[in-house]
């Protein structure tokens, strides 16, 4: 097959799985999970021979026109380079893992069948995204995308928070897309078309006439997909689906998509100095706010939350100094090991039997439970410090490569003083993610105190998972960093010395200092004991997602808070000191929206309802009743005596010819 | 003969059968009252046939008209009242009132269905008690 047919396979096996999974879902249970598993490994496989084919080649291009529209037409068109191959080898990569995981971790789900062929059309729509060189055609994944995922974290829609999580997951992203569409339209009518080829064609020749205002309504949208502040609150709370969705949707995949919009868009952006100003302050925020957020967790997902949007602000970063090939390079490495993390947090939580990080820290044997979990999260979190030699370590080296680079003045079109602030963020992110990543291990793994209810082994298919997952965590960034340039044909992504040695120092330095506060307040956590162990003796044959289910549901319950428990014995507080509180709440970013948008909003609702019930449906009532009354009124002289209505008809008579005789 | 006569003859037949209309209870009573006031305007007709002169003799042959399907319109009338009498035992006029709205049993405004269901409910009853005693 030609490469083009492959490439064209590889979005549409998952979107005919999901097809054929919701229609058969409910009458051959028996096919539901081949039809989920298959179709996307598939696709992965298919992904990784288009990969291979493509190589370092030329970029591949084909397009077949869809709709004529007037003015820019539309094309169904494939655009195939270094970029696009190896994200969607991620994509297929994390979404075939997902899947496998899911049929385990989700077992005994009654709506697996429309889980799993949610999860296939969404990967479908990744795919799209990934492989399309039409903007509108893009634009279809990307909701395509959105509205999967508002399925997906209101899976357990019975439950009020994940209800309420999911309307707030789809409300924020859809506020960034409005202007996002309202942005990909005005790009089409300054360079004269939809094809991405075009627009960049046209942005390199200086010919978009309102750079600034594109590139500011498009990062609405990518502030909204890839959770960037202000528009990041709804990733922590999109926690409330099952770990699977978090992994795929959640970490490795929807929110990269915002990121490799820019990336492919990068031309457009770095025509406007404002544009790549804002997104500098908006990752710089983003970096450093998260890494707060994300030491005062206490559910170890939304911990992985905040981390994520953390590693999004890094590439947000990196595409603001100018340098996709270093963004890139981080989403690759970060997709797999944030991945990992996810689906090793659902076996934590499964085994320990609850979310909680207090709680786990007072679990002594969780360690020896689930050892696999214990070490491919172990490699994860260190690779998400960026240690050497794991890959997030080469990958964040280029990042701060890169700002370094753009801070010393030698980037063009990116005025120095973004270079600084990317950098100095990026320098300050890191010692707050390895403080946060090395508070979630010892919390999680090296606690002490009485064993957690025993919910079984492990499914071998959860645990082997992890393992797949771990290869690329260790490996990818070290092999990949000195080949990459060739696939992204730009400049050398290895790490620099000075940058190596600053950020590695940084991490070390936000290592020990944890590890530190951790010893210091190892004696109050023994002294105080855990709010409960939030879930009762599980019987050891219960589906994973039951237990995280019933976790997240409880939390509020036991702790009195979804984000934060009241922990002495939490190295983060102490790091934190007074921020602490605001930290564990996000900076009350919510309260804030919650007084400035939605109190209004809701206000206006009540008078709407007023008007509508007291003032318009008092009208209704009124015309309805008068007639009613006369009527009552008429009713009264309904006798059923014909000799009294035709007295009356006589009368009547009488009356009119005696009028007529008078008045003629 | 002066056109007067039969005029005021023909008033009065006629007042009399308004008043058998209004006021008899009994529907045969009511038909025959009809048939006065028909009887009237046959006299009208025949009368001003004569004093207009009509070379056609359209009143004439109107009041033809008229008797015959007065004839007609009798017949039915009885085989009407013949039946009501034997559903209920009385050809009484102001008895035969199911047609009118009856009371209202439940708290007024509680919707029309409800009381034309109940209506048509009693309606039956009442035609099954009738036809019982008959």
């Amino acid at each position: 097959m030609t490469l083009t047919a492959l490439a064209a396979l590889v979005p549409l096996l998952p979107f005919l799985g999901a097809a054929a999974g919701l229609l058969l879902g409910r009458r051959a249970p028996g096919f539901v999970r081949p039809l989920a598993v298959l179709p996307t490994a598939t696709s992965f496989v298919l992904a990784a021979v288009v990969a291979a084919r493509q190589g370092t080649g030329d970029p591949t291009d084909a397009a077949h026109k869809l709709a004529d529209t007037g003015s820019a037409p539309i094309y169904l068109a494939l655009h195939l380079d270094g970029f696009a191959v190896l994200i969607a080898v991620l994509v297929g990569l994390v979404a075939t893992c997902v899947q496998l995981y899911s049929t385990a971790y989700l077992r005994d789900d009654p709506r697996y069948p429309s889980y799993a062929a949610l999860v296939s059309l969404f990967t479908a729509a990744m795919f799209l995204v990934v492989y399309s060189g039409d903007l509108m055609v893009l634009l279809v994944g990307w909701e395509i995308m959105g509205i999967c995922s508002y399925f997906l974290v209101g899976h357990y829609w019975e439950t009020e928070t994940a209800r309420s999580a999911s309307i707030k997951a789809f409300l924020v992203t859809k506020l960034g897309d409005v202007p996002f569409l309202i942005g990909v339209f005005a790009l089409a009518a300054d360079a004269g078309t939809f094809r991405i080829n075009g627009i960049l064609t046209a942005a390199t020749h200086g010919q978009l006439h309102h750079p600034t205002v594109i590139a500011l309504l498009l990062l609405a949208g990518v502030a909204g997909k890839s959770a960037q502040f202000p528009l990041h609150t709804w990733l922590p709370d999109a926690m409330a689906g099952p770990t699977p969705v978090s992994a795929l949707i959640h970490a490795a995949t929807m929110v990269a998509a915002g990121i490799y919009l820019v990336a492919r868009l990068l031309p457009v952006f770095t025509a406007s100095a404002a544009a790549l100003a804002v997104l500098a302050a908006m990752a710089a925020v983003t970096m450093i706010g998260s890494g707060l957020a994300a030491l005062a967790q206490d559910d170890i997902k939304r911990v992985l939350a905040y981390s994520t949007i953390g590693q999004l602000g890094y590439m947000a970063a990196a595409l603001a100094v100018g340098d996709r090939d270093a963004a890139v390079f981080h989403l690759l490495s970060h997709g797999a090991f944030k991945a990992l993390l996810f689906l090793g947090a659902g076996v934590v939580i499964h085994a320990a039997g609850t979310n909680s990080l207090t709680t786990m820290s007072r679990t002594g044997s969780l360690a020896k439970r689930v050892p696999d979990a214990m070490w491919t999260m172990g490699i994860a979190l260190a690779a998400l410090a960026a240690l050497p030699p794991l890959s997030g370590f080469f990958s964040k080296e280029s990042v701060l490569r890169a700002a370094e680079h753009a801070s010393a003045g030698d980037t063009a079109h990116v005025p120095q003083a973004v270079g600084w602030t990317v950098f100095v963020a990026g320098l300050a992110a890191a010692v707050l993610t390895a403080g946060y990543a090395t508070r979630l291990f010892l919390l999680a793994f090296r606690g002490s105190g009485p064993d957690a209810p025993d919910h079984g082994r492990q499914p071998v298919v959860m645990t082997s998972v992890l393992w797949v997952l771990a290869v690329p965590t260790i490996a990818f960034g070290g092999l990949a960093y000195r080949e990459l340039p060739d696939w992204f044909g730009g400049a050398p992504l290895g790490p620099t010395l000075l940058t190596s040695v600053l950020g590695t120092g940084l991490a070390l330095v936000g290592v020990l200092i944890t590890y530190g506060a951790w010893k210091a307040v190892a004696a109050t956590r023994l002294a105080v004991p855990a709010g409960a162990v939030v879930t009762a003796e599980g019987d050891a044959d219960a589906e994973p997602a039951l237990v995280e289910a019933e976790a997240i549901a409880t939390h509020e319950e036991v702790y009195g808070d979804i984000a934060a428990a009241d922990d002495p014995g939490d190295p983060g507080r102490l790091l934190l000191g007074r921020l602490h509180r605001h930290a564990a709440h996000g900076f009350h970013l919510d309260a804030l929206y919650g007084a400035l948008f939605v109190r209004p909003v809701l206000a206006a609702a009540q008078l709407v309802r007023f008007l509508d019930r007291d003032v318009i449906e008092t009208y209704v009532r009124g015309a309805g009743g008068a007639p009613r009354l006369l009527g009552a009124a008429v009713r009264k002289a309904q006798t059923g005596n014909i000799q009294t209505y035709l007295s009356a008809l006589l009368a009547g008579a009488v009356v009119l010819a005696v009028l007529v005789a008078v008045g003629g | 003969m002066h056109l007067a006569y039969p005029a005021v003859l023909a008033v009065l037949l006629f007042c009399v059968g308004v008043y058998g209309v209004l006021a008899r209870r009994n529907a045969i009573l009511v038909l025959m009252s009809v048939e006065l006031m028909l009887n009237a305007v046959n006299l009208n007709l025949v009368a001003f046939d004569v004093w207009l002169r009509d070379v056609v003799h359209s009143g004439q042959a109107l009041t033809l008209f008229t008797i015959t399907i007065a004839a007609a319109e009798i017949g039915l009338g009885l085989a009407i009242v013949l039946l009501v009498y034997r559903n209920r035992g009385s050809s009484d006029v102001d008895r035969l009132t199911d047609l009118a709205e009856p009371p209202e049993h439940g708290a007024p405004g509680h919707g029309d269905g409800t009381a034309s269901g109940a209506g048509a409910a009693d309606g039956t009853a009442a035609d099954q008690n009738a036809e019982a005693t008959a």
